[in-house]
């Protein structure tokens, strides 16, 4: 980045530039404030004609199929996190067009990972710009030390889905790896050798991009059933020998914390559910892949077999312990937006209750609702929470980039949004003054779980008012940060750069906070 | 022969990936040059100046003036970088006997002799991680481990950690025990540990009651040296066929052991027989155990229960324990206390029957009535008097209100 842009104070009171990209942008204006007019993008006008009758659209290689989509300098080129840190597919596209010889790519996925760092190379190269999407290891590390030529940019599941409708970010060719799909383009997660469950991820890109190429390592003759992807959206269907790692697409086994302090947080969530009623017959509730939301599961389980309650549905990141749930009849569905584990995927393939899902029903901000909102609680993680519920995802508190946003942002419009955090990690405090990056807005948090006791955002009167009586530890958020200083000391604040090197958007696309050069 | 000299470069605790809320120290005296510091650590950007400040003040107050020394942080707290400071200057022979004490930490009340001791969680000498956090999990005791989880090369390092882990943790309302290690290696323990007021020394492998006498005798000199004048009681433990054959003399060799309990591992080994699941071959030494205590009026206290991973054992075994007249068992992992703790709780029916002879007492006293009736059954009053224990210590354990 040569210059430094204009910085404006948001709604948060956070300074964020106003161009990125060379995008004029639109400061967080707080929640709900934002709301665009006008018509969403689109993807150009196609007819069947320029298609074969015999609905055949294979080509010979991923070359073939990116030069027949115009592949040029400048591009956008979009990818999916669906097969996790075992993705092939996405490196293989954009080494592909650094063969084809072009320059300036805008590369977009869904999320990176770690075993994804050969795009460094490619930035180093001129083939990639920059990276718009979660960047954590040594891509995150390359963007926060400021190598990007542009500036990165972290959106939700549902704020990438927002910003391909709002035009934001046109796709000119979206890369999607399908564990089966047929020579049509319909394609499916949760069969096949590198069977992942959902593909919901590549929904928008399959509707809004300009070209789809859809890659696979298994191809099935024409009808791929069921199909997550419709095949009337995809240009061009390309057949390779494996589309990704199979021992890192899924985890074999589903950890749940082992750690005795983790159960405590993990009992405590549970305990506070039942407490407050919220678990009652016909709840929801969402939860994450970390051990303790895993573990909470298990706590919260037994309290639904002892209270006889059922939930209505569970929304995933399914694991074994959700496809349990569903197994002993103490949820009706699971609605499932990606699928951590084998059972997962094994669920999703047989079981009809188990339903894959997108961040178009689950998160999208212009979409007409959302499932989000309907979830009676959700329980999540953070690494920082500062007085105010405050709270940070996407780095770590000396400023390096940790995680991406995914569904994060988008969850905390269920009705109960939990953070299940530590009071403190190897004595560096979770519960600080302010938050180094704000990635969720204090008012959207409602309730902090941690070892030390239940802090209850004080704007929730009807929650503090539910559990008041019960047992737990309900404690001011105040005192349990007072507690760990205690403990810990208070830390100095680590200093942060002066440039941004990426910035975090709020679910309706406007400029939440700054990710500043370190190091 | 002329004493060996001490390394010039003396070290203690521990660093690596796998380490967690520990730091490793390198200490090398010199003779000028002042005090030197290297420290690396993840949290410097946070903590970075506190702990170069809170070394060089501990350094200060182990008379240090001169010397190089390397800290490898790995997100310790405090009383654990200044325990590892002073264990690494104490190796050097630099200390010249200083001490350096982290603040104290406002210590609970004093213990009683007949509290509830159901649970107590062992925590390891030499492993600070565990400590911060350990009274979250609501034992009724926990253990700060000098013997058999600390390597014979760590007992001076692991003894100061304890001492200053005494001081500085908040166990909340937990009784707060050390387990010393066998004489004579345990009156070191001792000189270091009992001016901190620990609430009981808990004495390994014991087989003759004077080997009680002399800790308690220990015990009393330095409590009166340092002006200590909480009760610091002890519980032997016997681990062998010998120590069970003297169970009573040893229960009463001192008016401040509270409990004695057994160690089943080595004593399944001194028997030569396997421990087994269902522990029968331990069953006359656990029972004699209990007999003897009970004729001492002091605490039966069971071993532990080794599979942490297998909750439905670790019940029966508690279960069974109660049955045979134990008050509480050992736990080597936060996990198993609850277990243990419904494990040593008087059922619902127990409950109420007790409820009941307690109500008849209290009818029959305030009636002025000698004999205590329920319905046509009169009660004998040994009955009466387990029943009024009974309901006390369910009071106690939460299980009635």
């Amino acid at each position: 980045m040569s210059q430094r842009p204009e910085l404006a104070h948001n709604a948060a009171g956070r300074a964020v530039p106003t161009m990125v990209n060379g995008k004029p942008q639109i400061p967080f204006l707080g929640v709900g404030k934002f709301q665009p007019r006008g018509r969403k993008s689109g993807p150009p006008i196609r007819s069947n004609k320029d298609y074969p009758d015999n609905g055949d659209k294979r080509l010979p290689d991923l070359e073939t199929a990116l030069r027949k989509c115009g592949l040029r300098d400048g591009m956008v080129i979009s990818s999916h996190h669906h097969l996790r840190d075992g993705d092939k597919v996405a490196l293989m596209a954009l080494e592909t067009a650094a063969k084809i010889g072009v320059k300036d790519l805008l590369w977009f996925p869904s999320a990176s990972f770690p075993s994804q760092k050969g795009a460094i190379e490619l930035m180093e190269k001129g083939v990639i710009h920059h990276i718009e999407g979660s960047m954590n290891g040594p891509l995150g590390d390359y963007c926060t030390q400021g190598k990007m030529r542009g500036m990165g940019v972290l959106r939700s599941h549902g704020g990438r889905y927002q910003a391909i409708q709002d035009g934001e970010i046109h796709i000119d060719i979206a890369v999607i790896a399908a564990p089966t799909t047929d020579p049509f383009g319909n394609a499916d997660g949760s069969h096949g050798k590198s069977a992942c469950g959902s593909l919901g991820f590549a929904f928008a890109d399959s509707t809004y991009a300009d070209h789809v190429i859809v890659v696979t390592d298994n191809l099935v003759p024409f009808p791929c059933v069921p199909w997550q992807i419709q095949g009337n959206n995809v240009d061009h269907v390309v057949e390779v020998e494996s589309i990704g790692d199979p021992s890192k697409i899924v985890s074999g086994t589903t950890q749940i914390t082992r750690s005795p302090d983790r159960l405590l947080i993990a009992e405590l969530v549970a305990k506070f559910l039942r407490a407050a009623g919220i678990m009652k017959n016909g709840f929801s509730f969402q939860a994450g892949s970390g051990g303790i939301a895993l573990a909470f599961v298990q706590y919260l389980k037994q309290m639904m077999k002892d209270d006889g309650v059922k939930a209505r549905f569970v929304r995933g990141g399914s694991t074994k312990v959700l496809v349990e749930l569903l197994q002993e009849d103490l949820t009706d569905y699971i609605l499932d937006g990606q699928t951590f584990d084998l059972d997962g995927v094994k669920s999703m393939a047989n079981d009809p209750r188990h339903v894959a899902t997108s961040p178009f029903t689950s998160y999208n901000y212009h979409g007409k609702g959302n499932f989000a909102s309907l979830v009676d609680a959700v329980v999540l993680g953070a690494t920082e929470v500062d007085v105010n519920f405050n709270a940070n995802v996407v780095t770590h508190s000396d400023g390096r980039l940790l995680h991406g946003i995914g569904g994060w942002q988008n969850c905390l419009f269920a009705g109960c949004s939990i953070l299940a955090v530590p009071s403190f990690r190897d004595r560096i405090p979770v519960i600080v003054d302010e938050v180094t990056t704000l990635t969720g807005p204090g008012e959207m948090i409602d309730v902090i779980v941690t070892e030390r006791g239940i802090a209850i955002n004080p704007k929730r009167q009807d929650l503090l008012d539910a559990v008041k009586g019960s047992k737990l530890p309900i404690r001011p958020l105040q005192d349990i940060k007072t507690e760990v200083e205690k403990i810990c000391g208070k830390p100095a604040r680590p200093e942060l750069g002066d440039r941004p090197c990426a910035v975090v958007k709020w679910v309706d696309g406007t400029i939440l906070d700054t990710v500043w050069q370190v190091g | 022969m002329a004493a060996e000299a001490p390394p010039r470069i003396t070290e203690a605790g521990h660093w690596g990936r796998e380490v967690r809320s520990d730091a490793h120290v390198a200490f090398e005296p010199r003779d000028t040059g002042g005090v030197e510091i290297a420290l690396e650590s993840r949290v410097v950007p946070y903590y970075g100046n506190a702990i170069l400040e809170q070394s060089r003040g501990v350094l200060d107050e182990l008379g240090v003036k001169h010397a190089r020394v390397s800290i490898h942080d790995e997100g310790a707290l405090p009383f654990v970088i200044a325990a590892r400071l002073e264990a690494a200057v104490r190796r050097s022979g630099a200390a010249l006997g200083k001490r350096s004490l982290p603040a104290q930490h406002s210590q609970p009340p004093a213990s009683t002799k007949d509290r509830l001791r159901r649970s107590r969680l062992y925590l390891p000498g030499s492993e600070p991680k565990y400590y911060i956090n350990a009274a979250l999990h609501t034992p009724d005791a926990f253990i700060l481990d000098l013997e058999d989880s600390v390597h014979r090369d760590e007992k001076d390092a692991a003894r100061i950690l304890v001492r200053n882990t005494l001081r500085a943790v908040d166990f909340g309302a937990c009784e707060r025990m050390v387990r010393i290690n066998q004489l004579p290696l345990g009156l070191e323990d001792l000189a270091e540990i009992v001016p901190e007021g620990p609430d009981l020394i808990l004495m390994p492998k014991v087989e003759d009651p004077q080997q009680v006498a002399e800790v308690d005798r220990m015990i009393g000199e330095l409590k009166s040296r340092h002006g200590v004048i909480r009760p610091i009681w002890i519980m032997p433990i016997l681990e062998s066929a010998l120590g069970i054959e003297n169970a009573f003399p040893i229960a009463v060799a001192s008016e401040n052991v509270v409990a004695v309990t057994i160690g089943l591992e080595d004593y399944t080994a001194d028997l030569g027989v396997t421990k087994t699941l269902e522990g029968r071959e331990s069953q006359y030494a656990r029972s004699r155990v209990v007999n003897a205590t009970r004729a001492a009026g002091v605490q039966a206290i069971d071993s532990v229960f080794s599979d942490v991973a297998d909750m439905d054992g670790l019940r029966r075994w508690g279960e069974s324990s109660r049955a045979l007249g134990f008050e509480g068992m050992g736990c080597i992992h936060p996990g198993q206390i609850r277990v243990v703790h419904e494990a040593f709780a008087p059922t619902p029916p127990e409950i109420e029957k007790a409820q009941k002879i307690v109500a008849a007492f209290e009818e029959a006293q305030e009636k002025g009535l000698a004999v205590v009736s329920l319905g046509y059954r009169m009660i004998d009053p040994p009955v009466v008097q387990r029943a009024l224990k009974l309901v006390e210590r369910a009071r106690a354990m939460g299980v009635i209100w």
